[in-house]
């Protein structure tokens, strides 16, 4: 795939800066999400929380389930593979959705590899923990990453974790060896000199994870996020519409600590939410893939 | 110094053309924002996005309508489809700066975006630029009063209404700046 055709795909990705990307589970929900203002939709059949309580071995959506929110919205429609199942893959972009998010919240499909993501025409978005992580998808055709985040924890640590962790690790480019990083993060040394040139991903920069709230919005837009993925957070709460509407403009206003406070007044209860130390390390999905 | 609407979009690539060709930018998010500058970018984005954030916010939509009277405003895609008289979504806010009527996601969803060149042509000017479609709208019909500005085969992709230019495509991602320098230091030169 020319550069060219990755300039594309990495375009669709700026579009979306500056939003709310939001997942739902059927049409209804989809147009509450554009209804709000969000800028795309994450169509899937189960929230994340909701695969982390049922259990089992968790796929690609039902394609006929993507279909039905793609006719009917009008915003971007991404939809989720198992990580490393590139048939999968192939499916979503005969379905023509308009980004795929290789997603660790899915049940891994390859232990060893990712899918390369530079034959597809649809970009890909990745989620990263750090640095490595992060350039290790972009080397393999990734458009956009995000935070991994722990997703459908409604608990944000994990994502300030991650997104702290990639912005620590541009800064120290400025004074490393980038032959020996480059070793260690196992991707070309070009690609290393770049993100220290320019201290900045070749990719936008997207935070996930357990955002549930306006306040957490804005902090990950203040830590350095260019747009929010919001899973669970939004229709786990008992006010889908609302806090809809609240996190989008918390994220266009995240500087400003009284539009924040305005969009988070009349909010009910947000998603109750879940502690690391509650779950057991080999059932986070953040430890999934490499 | 020119502002970029920064409610949702690629507006942090505008403001890389507008410090590549020397001009001052300011964000704008809230009516205090127009206060001091000498014209507005209304980038592209989702246009649903941006409409529910405008009409959050009329004391904005009234400093931006005041703002076109006398100072050049340039869109790209969403942008584009905001300051037309009409798009096919009703759904979406029309500023009505260009007598223009537009289709979203003409060309159809992201597999079919693409990097083409587009003739540029203003007066004796002609010029080729290399831009990409991003989910693009088309401008299905000019009205009066409205000129041509670029094209790609047969299709009006650029147009121009008094000081205000609309382009469907994107040619600040692939850094041409020649769109952003006819619509700010063109004819209607501003400081």
């Amino acid at each position: 795939m020319s550069k060219e055709s990755f300039k594309v795909k990495v375009g669709l990705a700026e579009m979306l800066k500056g939003g709310v990307i939001m997942d739902v589970t059927n049409l209804e929900q989809a147009k509450i999400a554009e209804d709000a203002g969000a800028v795309s939709v994450m169509a899937l059949e189960r929230i994340p929380s909701d695969i982390r309580k049922d259990g089992g071995v968790a796929r690609m959506s039902n394609p006929h389930m993507i279909k039905e929110i793609q006719d009917n919205v009008s915003i971007p429609v991404m939809a989720k593979c198992r990580i490393g199942h590139f048939a999968e893959a192939q499916i979503l972009e005969a379905l023509e959705v308009d980004f795929i998010d290789e997603s660790e919240v899915l049940t891994t499909a390859d232990e060893h590899a990712h899918v390369d993501k530079h034959p597809f025409k649809v970009p890909f978005v990745c989620g990263a923990r750090d640095l490595g992580e992060a350039l290790r998808r972009i080397n393999e055709g990734a458009a956009l990453i995000r935070t991994k985040g722990e997703a459908g924890s409604g608990n944000i640590v994990e994502a300030v974790r991650h997104m702290k962790m990639i912005t620590s690790q541009i800064i120290e480019l400025q004074d490393a060896d980038l032959s020996k990083k480059a070793e260690e993060f196992r991707v070309p040394l070009d690609l290393v000199e770049e993100v220290a040139k320019n201290q900045k991903l070749t990719v936008p920069n997207f935070a996930a994870g357990g955002i549930a709230t306006p306040a957490d919005a804005s902090l990950m837009m203040q830590l350095g996020a260019e747009t929010v993925f919001v899973g669970s957070g939004i229709f786990k709460s008992d006010d889908p519409s609302e806090r809809a509407h609240a996190i989008v403009k918390a994220v266009t206003h995240f500087k400003s600590a009284k539009d924040v406070l305005a969009a988070s007044y009349d909010l009910k209860n947000a998603m109750k939410g879940i502690l690391m130390s509650d779950i057991p390390e080999d059932e986070k999905f953040s430890n999934r893939g490499d | 110094m020119i502002g970029v609407l920064a409610l949702q979009g690629n507006f942090d690539s505008h403001i890389k053309i507008l410090k590549k060709i020397n001009l001052k930018h300011k964000l704008v998010k809230t009516s205090n924002d127009l206060i001091s500058i000498n014209g507005l970018i209304i980038p592209g984005g989702e246009s649903t996005t941006m409409t529910n954030l405008l009409r959050k916010n009329p004391s904005l939509v009234d400093g931006i309508n005041s703002l076109a009277k006398n100072k050049p405003i340039l869109g790209s895609c969403a942008g584009l489809i905001l300051m037309s008289k009409e798009s096919n979504d009703s759904r979406v806010h029309n500023f009505a700066f260009l007598d223009v009527i537009t289709s979203r996601n003409a060309y159809g969803r992201q597999v079919h975006s693409f990097e083409s060149r587009i003739n540029v042509k203003d007066g004796s000017m002609k010029s080729d630029i290399e831009v990409l479609f991003i989910r693009a709208p088309k401008i299905d019909k000019i009205n009066n009063d409205v000129e041509v500005l670029a094209t790609y085969k047969e299709e009006v992709v650029a147009v121009r209404q008094g000081k205000h230019i609309g382009i469907s495509c994107h040619p600040e991602l692939l850094n041409e700046t020649l769109i952003h320098e006819i619509c700010f230091k063109g004819k209607h030169e501003v400081s």
